[in-house]
């Protein structure tokens, strides 16, 4: 078992990356390991720039990420995978979901929404694991559900057993759309094999 | 009591340090470091409040209070407590002359307190090497046990009062003393009074929230590592949400010559770029008194004072200050932003919502009754998504020579009721569409621009040459509140039959 595990997760507000990483969370936690998370919402609800922070291992004290020492970065939009460059490191993996949801500056013909951002990772030696989150969720059934297929992407770089998500999943989420997030758990895992 | 402190100002106005609160109401506090010791500690504050008869406070912070980690239940105990009505008017009826012997027993519990922190089993010595030692306590404990695991540490549960003994006992036992406490000096000040040597806030920041990082290079300046820069991007604002009706009054107000004094809650955004409508906000109810001050002082110079409130912050603290400016006479528009919920903390309902926390029917405050009974004579009522039509409302409004009202009534689009809701969006028909980008303008989230590269693009595309490009709706965002749609001149904007 490896010492701790840093998870960071970034993206839009009402992308549901805070269900997303409560999934993680409770899957490791039904993995044996001691798991703390840290998130800051309120206004960041309102389609601002939202991080959770999720830090597990034998013992952890700190709720907090040290900058770059990100594991797994899970960018659940593009440009949202280089935002936190600072948290990364040249071992972490980033699973990114390639869909763009455009900031106001950019709405507005302002600026330019910046393509490059994966690439110039790349070059850092970053591993970088590209998922049309959006595409498949729209597959499966269930826009909504392109954090779960996001879950089950970075699942194949966790030491959890895939049994754990499904049964989280399987006692977390709402009856009615229980089958169709693990089916975009099983979608997303497949995606990033 | 329990009180939350924003270090690094996350959601907050201030970075008040409420520790200070305990010193000066000389009363404990308890200062949890994470999910385990919260629930441990209310607990021990419950017994403490009953063994002392005092208030105890507990100290929590945004790394604690946001914070989800394990916790271990204990078996639940119904406690021995009768409900029944005991008068002890010495205690409860603060005249002077109970207060007196009351003033007398606070000094007592205080010392019979600091007593209970020497012993105190949540104030604790982790002995580890002495030639550093941390005195701490809250989040920046589990900061410290990362950074420097080998230390020695004494971890203070209890911040108010402080266990001299034990920190004498301690100070003396280590080569180097750090106190290391997120904000003020608070722990650092009364060391020093003891006559204590410690090291804390000459190196230790006084201002936003610690971690793992600032608190080893503080102690450790060589302890640098090269980290990975961001590109520079596009910011990613919070913003108001696609068909939120508070967009339809921020964009009237962008385009009036008046001072917007703002309040607190979604719309506060409003202050926020294409908008930009919102020149003071300070605290909950504070739009509607600074409204009245500044039209006060600027009487007869500038007499476009307008305020901005929420419905559910209007109930908070927003009354009394409509009652007030109505008593003094004075005549700027308030604007209550009635969308039926209190919508920013999670949907919350409020005394207008029509229901209570638990979902049972309640009450509907009726707003227009309210301000007419203390004393508004001008209340109008307007549905935002009309752009337009309100615009003349506000105008009307605002030229008044006495206190106006306009209540802004459309629903929060949060509400689950608005979800189930069938939507039907807009969308652009591309040939009518002449790039005026005044649907832009409203910085709608589901409204986007594309820019044609030059005029050639244009022509190709079937425009005018001069045309700079056109604007789109995102269909799958679009709830279709018809706000673009009431401002464009070109019928460029329509809904999809249905």
């Amino acid at each position: 078992m490896k010492e701790t595990g840093n998870i960071l997760f970034s993206g839009v507000g009402g992308q549901g990356i805070l269900l997303a990483s409560e999934v993680t969370a409770y899957s490791l936690l039904g993995a044996g390991y001691d798991v703390k998370k840290s998130e800051v919402h309120g206004m960041a609800q309102r389609g601002g720039s939202v991080t959770a922070q999720l830090r597990f291992g034998k013992k952890v004290y700190s709720p907090l990420i040290e900058p770059g020492c990100a594991d797994i970065l899970m960018a659940f939009e593009m440009m949202e995978a280089s935002r936190y460059a600072e948290y990364l490191h040249k071992d972490t993996k980033v699973i990114v979901n390639t869909q763009k949801i455009l900031p106001p500056a950019v709405a507005t013909g302002q600026m330019a929404y910046p393509d490059d951002v994966l690439a110039n990772l790349r070059e850092l030696g970053i591993t970088v694991v590209e998922v049309d989150a959006f595409e498949i969720a729209k597959q499966v059934g269930e826009p909504k559900t392109a954090n779960v297929v996001m879950v089950g992407a970075m699942s194949a770089f966790l030491p959890v057993d895939p049994k754990n998500y499904i049964q989280v999943i399987e006692t977390r989420v709402k009856e009615q759309f229980r089958d169709v997030n693990l089916k975009a758990f099983e979608a997303g895992r497949n995606a990033s094999k | 009591m329990v009180t939350a402190d924003d270090p690094e100002m996350h959601s907050s106005q201030n970075e008040q340090d409420n520790r200070n609160y305990a010193l000066a109401a000389k009363v404990p506090m308890l200062e949890p470091s994470e999910p385990q010791e919260v629930k441990e500690f209310m607990r021990i504050a419950y017994e403490l409040s009953e063994e002392l008869d005092t208030p105890v406070m507990m100290r929590m912070t945004t790394r604690v209070s946001h914070v989800k980690g394990v916790v271990t239940p204990d078996e639940r105990r119904e406690g021995p407590v009768e409900r029944k009505i005991e008068k002890v008017p010495s205690k409860l009826v603060m005249l002077p002359a109970m207060a007196k012997t009351r003033r007398v027993y606070v000094e007592e519990r205080m010392i019979k307190c600091c007593e209970i922190a020497e012993t105190a089993p949540y104030n604790r010595i982790e002995r580890g090497d002495n030639s550093k030692g941390f005195i701490t306590g809250g989040v920046s404990y589990l900061y410290v046990k990362e950074a420097f695991p080998e230390a020695s540490v004494l971890k203070l549960g209890m911040c108010w009062p402080l266990p001299e003994n034990l920190i004498r006992e301690f100070a003396a036992s280590v080569d180097t003393l750090y106190v290391v406490e997120e904000l003020d000096p608070f722990i650092e000040t009364q060391l020093k009074a003891m006559g204590i040597k410690c090291i804390g806030k000459e190196v230790i920041p006084n201002q936003g929230e610690l971690n793992t990082d600032i608190v080893r290079r503080a102690i450790d300046p060589t302890a640098t590592k090269e980290l990975f820069a961001a590109p520079k991007l596009p910011n990613r604002p919070p913003n108001m949400c696609a068909g939120c009706p508070h967009r339809g009054i921020f964009f009237n107000l962008s385009r009036m010559n008046v001072f917007v004094s703002g309040d607190i809650g979604c719309y506060t955004l409003g202050f926020l770029p294409p908008l930009s409508a919102m020149d003071a906000c300070v605290c909950m109810g504070a739009s509607v008194s600074m409204a009245h001050g500044m039209q006060k002082a600027l009487e007869g110079a500038h007499n476009k004072i307008v305020s901005v409130i929420g419905d559910s912050t209007f109930v908070h603290t927003g009354i009394n200050g409509l009652i007030n400016t109505v008593y003094n006479n004075s005549a700027s528009t308030l604007i209550i932003l009635d969308n039926r919920i209190t919508a920013m903390t999670g949907q919350q309902p409020n005394p207008a919502s029509g229901s209570n926390i638990k979902g049972e029917a309640a009450n509907a405050l009726d707003f227009v009754a309210l301000c007419k009974a203390v004393g508004v004579k001008h209340v109008f009522e307007v549905n935002p998504h009309d752009v337009v039509n309100t615009r003349q409302v506000l105008k009307d409004a605002i030229e008044l020579e006495e206190m106006s009202v306009v209540i802004s009534k459309a629903p929060c689009v949060l509400l689950p009721e608005m979800k189930r809701k069938k939507k039907i969006p807009l969308f652009t028909v591309r040939e009518n569409c002449v790039g005026c980008t005044s649907c832009i303008r409203l910085g709608c989230p589901a409204i986007s621009w594309t820019s044609f590269k030059d005029a050639d693009e244009a022509e190709a595309r079937g425009y005018k040459r001069k045309q700079k490009g056109f604007s789109s709706i995102n269909e799958d965002h679009c709830l279709g509140c018809g706000q673009c749609a009431s401002l464009c001149k070109f019928n460029a904007i329509t809904k999809r039959e249905e």
